[in-house]
């Protein structure tokens, strides 16, 4: 399998993007334990990036370290952001960019607005302005009518958006999301996605980690999947999933007798390996009365299929083609094989 | 910016984000002062009788009330240092802190906000616990403007010093407990020096010890100022130990800011 997916760019031949982030042998270890394993990451300026991993895969570490919050081990090769050197001027990388920590990083003493204005003045703005940049991040942020309380009596997603609210302030080019809607609900998780759409539609670069496929999926140009310190994988969703042979064919049928001799069909198919000698046999899911069978998608394998299915006398109410998905990429890449199908399906 | 000016600036933010701290939730503050007026009025109302008797012959209830109290004010520094240590020691587990690190701002002004912070709240009460000291009695029976200018400015370079030590003794703590743990000495030393008795009264192994210590110099040269008892070599003994203990102090805080956080 290859390590990496090469880009398709969009861009006229030769014209290179400016880079908002980029790292050569990005490497840290506490002791000597190895926590990333030579990290190479290229984001060009006003695309989403997303690191996408399990738990202690080593992105809030990869977060840490490109936010100058802690450095890289000095084995690490030229690390740029903004297009400063990070370990050579800091500083100016901290006015390029703006952090929103996996844990809120507010103040719970002080209120909303006080927050905000705290914001302004470390970005050395004037008063008139600062409180004009804050009543309007404020009412961005559906914030107004908590302004006046203290931060800590807010609830997650309402710290999550004063915590981007007050990144925010300073107008940075580049922001650094590390698992913005972890813990949030459904709906404030939207939220995010469309705060983050905005961000990027006025030219903004966002570093984006999350655990969940489905928000790499929807918000990102480009995904890198870290696992155990190195990147397993890099590329669009797309070059991903086609990384990764996880499609199926899923039946579905509204009677539950017609569901358990299509089932009784299909296990003695896969028993004799008639159907599809390469791949594992297909899937069962007695409470959707559903079933799924593998394939890659194509025309000439959906027909086969549909031939034995006339054949075995099945007739589904309901048949879908699902290419794979981040999900598949996500256990293929991470060694994570023992998920079943069905939870997932059931799951959602 | 240049770089000063950006850093009083920040310095001056930071600061601002601690008032407002202090202002919004006072109970530290003024928990921590209960302990020294608790003090003054135990060892006056209860002890005093006893005590004087212990600080030359002749002395009464109001002569010790005036040997009390610069030692008390001293004391009240001690302990509203401790409150530096724990809420130092609260703000660095803070979220807030780490997107302080992550901004163009003065890297020492988080640490200063919270010095000059705590060095203001430290003055306001000895005032407080001064009006107290007053309101039962106390008297300067010497100072002049210049007196009580040297008097003042003894306080102030006290606090600063121990401040800085609180701020460090919170940045090495992990949890409020033990940045309260940790800032101990400050409320212990000063029952080892001579706010309560003089040095001579103590056992003689012990009385270098408290003779020495940071407390006792500054305690004998506040007396000196407002009471005009002789300060001898102990006003430059206090100074020194205040430079000394706010340079260790600040070397040691920025140390401790600066390595890769917990």
């Amino acid at each position: 399998m290859p390590s990496s997916v090469m880009p398709t760019s969009s861009l006229g031949a030769g014209q290179e993007p400016p880079v908002a982030v980029s790292t050569i042998g990005l490497r840290k270890s506490y002791g000597d334990k190895l926590v990333l394993d030579g990290i190479d990451l290229r984001i060009p300026t006003g695309t989403v990036f997303a690191l996408l991993g399990p738990n202690g895969a080593g992105k809030t570490t990869v977060v840490k370290i490109l936010s100058t919050l802690i450095t890289a081990d000095a084995a690490s090769g030229d690390i740029r952001v903004g297009g400063h050197d990070l370990a050579a001027d800091p500083q100016a990388v901290r006015a390029a960019i703006g952090v929103t920590g996996q844990f809120s990083a507010v103040d719970g003493l002080i209120t909303g607005e006080e927050n905000m204005l705290l914001m302004a003045d470390l970005h050395h703005l004037s008063k008139r302005e600062g409180r004009r940049t804050a009543a309007e991040l404020l009412e961005r942020f559906d914030l107004v009518e908590a302004a006046s309380r203290p931060a800590s009596t807010y609830s997650g997603g309402m710290k999550r958006r004063l915590d981007i609210a007050m990144t925010l302030v300073g107008n940075p080019r580049i922001i650094f999301l590390d698992e913005p809607t972890t813990g949030l609900d459904p709906r404030s998780r939207h939220n995010m996605w469309q705060i983050i759409r905005e961000l990027v539609s006025g030219g903004v670069t966002v570093f984006l980690t999350t655990q969940y496929l489905d928000e790499a999926d929807e918000l990102a140009d480009r995904i890198a999947v870290l696992n155990d310190g190195k990147i397993a994988a890099e590329g669009t969703a797309d070059e991903l999933k086609r990384l990764i042979p996880g499609g199926h064919i899923r039946l579905r049928f509204d009677d539950p007798s017609a569901y358990q001799s299509a089932a009784v069909a299909l296990r003695e198919v896969t028993l004799t390996q008639a159907l599809s000698a390469a791949r594992p046999g297909g899937a069962f899911n007695d409470d959707a009365l559903s079933l799924q069978i593998p394939s890659d998608g194509s025309q000439r394998e959906l027909r086969s299929i549909l031939d034995w299915l006339d054949a075995a006398g099945i007739e589904a109410d309901e048949l879908t083609v699902h290419t794979p998905d981040l999900d598949d990429v996500f256990f293929a890449l991470t060694g994570d094989t023992t998920v079943p199908h069905q939870s997932k399906e059931t799951v959602r | 910016m240049s770089s000063l000016p950006l850093a009083v600036r920040d310095s001056a933010t930071m600061l601002r984000r601690n008032l407002l701290h202090a202002r919004r939730y006072p109970s530290l503050t003024l928990n921590l002062l209960l302990t020294p007026i608790m003090l003054l009025l135990l060892f006056v109302y209860i002890f005093g009788d006893v005590m004087s008797a212990g600080i030359g012959d002749g002395a009464d209830r109001s002569d010790y009330i005036a040997y009390l109290v610069p030692g008390i004010l001293l004391m009240t520094i001690g302990g509203t240092v401790v409150g530096t240590a724990v809420s130092v020691s609260n703000d660095m587990t803070e979220g807030i802190i780490a997107r302080f690190r992550t901004m163009a701002i003065h890297r020492g002004s988080v640490l200063v906000g919270h010095v000059v912070g705590s060095v203001l709240q430290a003055m306001l009460s000895v005032v407080l616990v001064g009006v107290v000291a007053v309101a039962i009695g106390f008297r300067s029976t010497d100072a002049g403007v210049l007196e009580w200018l040297a008097a003042f400015g003894l306080l102030v370079l006290f606090a600063m010093a121990l401040t800085w030590v609180a701020v460090g003794m919170g940045l090495i703590s992990p949890n409020a407990e033990a940045a309260s743990n940790n800032a101990l000495p400050m409320i212990l030393l000063p029952l080892l020096s001579s706010a309560f008795v003089p040095v001579d009264a103590m056992p003689g192994w012990f009385q270098p010890i408290a003779e020495y210590q940071p407390f006792t110099p500054a305690i004998e040269t506040l007396r000196g100022l407002l009471l005009g008892t002789e300060i001898g070599n102990n006003g430059w003994l206090a100074v020194t130990w205040c430079l000394g203990l706010a340079v260790l102090g600040y070397f040691w805080s920025v140390s401790k800011f600066n390595r890769d956080p917990r």
